[in-house]
């Protein structure tokens, strides 16, 4: 090789790692300056203020368990929502679906999974909360509820479910069906019993990346949720709250004054450290479920 | 079951009902039952999105047909019909060109870098999971990471002046940083279909290993690669949350640059941010939000339809 060619060779590869350097260098950045910004908020604040119910920035009150009773209630209506819906379509497709249904009903999904959440805020603002919440909750609720952001956010992970979860299914290997179709078992037997415990490991991993992805929704609780300018502690779906997201949006638009003296600028990063936390940890642990399924076949 | 009198009977007992039920006509009505209600779920949630769609359409295009151009060319105002989605719409295709000019190189070379030089070493496999995890973190932690770098930070040399940080440069770089992961991962995926035989055959001639991926590797990964970056486009379009923690205007604010260069340094805003400002807003303004997501569901419904119909059209099957 000529020596010119060989240097273009060492300079082009030079080149393509650092760019991949380059994201890990993001992540270092992201968890650096959250734990830095985030470590001046806890150590000039009082940390018995944190366990405190309620949580309003302006009054200098940052009631940890506030906006994680939210988040919780929340994720929990959406998951109520989307674990269902996810986990039956995805066995429709996979095990009932002929190709040409598929063909339809596939790309719909992705369309679903492609609305963009600040749309699905205003629909659960506008209608999910007057024509599923009032009559769930029984007479004219506020119209912001967590009931109705928790549905609109349900609807919004229902699609990576399906996904996910019909992935691990489609792994299953189609000589187990066959065997469980030779011994006479039906269809849904078969999907069931044969099928979905075969999965269960890529299924697990759907509902906690979906619940992961229900925690850091942020648009659709920004908007229907309430809870601007602070909360009460609430775990009523029938009533507004706040949430890790909305509780850092809230703080961002001025609402909530960031760029004041206060405290109010370093909460949201403390906030945002906990909420990347729990994410991380959920998809970490998705990861490794996944990767236990796909060593077995 | 009975109580048999005989083997002999047991065994004629048991054959009678085997022939009763193999001749046994009808349905497996609970079957029936069960994938139907399979198909009530996922109909569940599309018929949400059936739903929204016309909802959206029904009460925003009289409003789009009413305004016409007018509302492509009007800006922020605190009058309904006045305010239109001309900065929301130029402040989202600004973005769109950050994501292209920044995330798209730098995304695909580190892809092709996992992907085609690195050996398998404890680093390369921490930047697999780093590169993974990085998709899975909520978009608006990358707000923050843009507010701490770009907008305090850096914010005299990005948005200098009045715009105080929060400038349409410190939000395009947040844009690109965003969706930077899910660049490298789909191009990761479009480069690792290519078949092994393809880079042997040319290694065999002696191409060196950039030759081989400039000549070989990358024109035949490139239908995969580019139906990823124009998803990665779609998903910078929609996106709101790390936009309004960077500084994006939300509420009134005077709009006018003389140059783009002034518009860079400046403040802006995006489709999204403006329907996010206007959902917030007293109802008379409802007309002018589902308006302005019509115009954002048209775009992205477009961008992804382009993006199914390039990936039918080069779909490779080796």
């Amino acid at each position: 090789m000529n020596p010119g060619r060989r240097r273009r060779e060492a300079a082009v590869r030079l080149g393509f790692a650092a760019a991949a350097l380059l994201a890990v260098v993001i992540s270092a950045a992201i968890v650096l300056t959250l734990v830095g910004e985030a470590w001046r908020f806890a150590s000039q604040v009082d940390p018995g203020l944190l366990l405190e119910r309620g949580w309003f920035p302006r009054r200098d009150l940052y009631g940890i368990p506030t906006i994680l009773a939210g988040t919780l209630t929340i994720a929990g209506i959406a998951m109520g929502v989307a674990a269902p819906l996810g986990l039956g379509s995805a066995i429709y497709l996979s095990e009932y679906a002929g190709t040409r249904t598929r063909a339809l009903l596939k790309p719909a999904l992705e369309v679903l999974a492609g609305v963009p959440s600040v749309v699905l805020g205003y629909f659960a603002l506008q209608v999910i909360s007057p024509s599923l919440v009032d009559p769930l909750c029984a007479g004219p609720t506020d119209p912001y509820t967590m009931g109705a952001a928790g549905i609109a956010v349900g609807i919004l992970v229902m699609p990576l479910v399906a996904s996910v979860a019909e992935d691990a299914m489609h792994a299953v290997p189609a000589s187990l069906r066959e065997a469980s179709y030779g011994l006479g078992a039906r269809r849904r037997t078969t999907s069931l019993r044969v099928v979905l415990p075969a999965a269960v490991s890529g299924i697990v991993a759907a509902i906690i990346l979906g619940a992961s992805r229900a925690i850091g929704e942020t648009m659709v609780v920004a908007i229907a949720a309430g809870g601007l300018g602070g909360s009460l502690f609430s775990l009523n779906p029938c009533g507004p709250g706040q949430t890790m997201t909305a509780a850092m949006t809230a703080l961002a638009t001025g609402s909530d004054q960031v760029r004041g003296a206060g405290l109010a600028f370093p909460s949201l990063y403390f906030v945002g450290l906990l909420l990347f936390a729990i994410t991380l940890g959920l998809n970490v642990a998705a990861g490794r479920i996944v990767h236990r399924l796909r060593e077995r076949y | 079951m009975s109580v048999l009198a005989s083997p002999r009977a047991d065994a004629g007992a048991a054959a009678d009902i085997v022939r009763r039920r193999l001749s046994r006509r009808g349905t497996d009505l609970g079957g029936r039952l069960f994938e139907a209600l399979l198909l009530l779920m996922l109909l569940a949630g599309l018929g949400v999105l059936g739903w929204l769609l016309t909802v959206v359409t029904v009460n925003g295009l009289p409003t789009l047909v009413e305004r016409g151009g007018d509302f492509f060319t009007s800006g922020l105002a605190s009058r309904p019909e006045r305010a239109g989605v001309a900065q929301g719409l130029t402040g989202s295709l600004y973005l769109m060109g950050f994501v292209a000019a920044l995330a798209f190189p730098l995304g695909i070379a580190a892809a092709v870098y996992l992907e085609e030089y690195a050996r398998d070493t404890a680093l390369t496999r921490l930047m697999n999971g780093v590169v993974r995890n990085l998709a899975g973190v909520p978009s608006i932690v990358y707000g923050l990471l843009g507010l701490a770098i770009f907008v305090v930070a850096l914010g005299d040399v990005l948005g200098p002046g009045r715009a105080s940080g929060r400038s349409l440069l410190a939000g395009g770089l947040t844009m690109a940083v965003l969706v930077l992961p899910i660049v490298i991962i789909t191009a990761a995926e479009a480069l690792r279909a290519v078949p092994v035989a393809i880079r042997e055959a040319a290694f065999g001639v002696g191409a060196t290993r950039w030759e081989v991926v400039r000549h070989h590797v990358l024109p035949y990964a490139a239908p995969g690669i580019l139906t990823g970056t124009i998803l990665a486009m779609a998903r910078a379009f929609g996106e709101t949350a790390p936009l309004i923690v960077v500084g994006a205007v939300v509420g009134g604010f005077n709009l006018a640059y003389d140059n783009p260069l002034e518009q860079l340094f400046g403040r802006y805003t995006a489709l999204p941010t403006t329907i996010y400002d206007w959902a917030g807003n007293p109802p008379e303004f409802a007309g002018n939000v589902y308006a302005a997501i019509v115009v954002l569901l048209v775009v992205l419904l477009g961008v992804n339809a382009l993006a199914v119909v390039l990936r039918n059209r080069f779909d490779r099957r080796w």
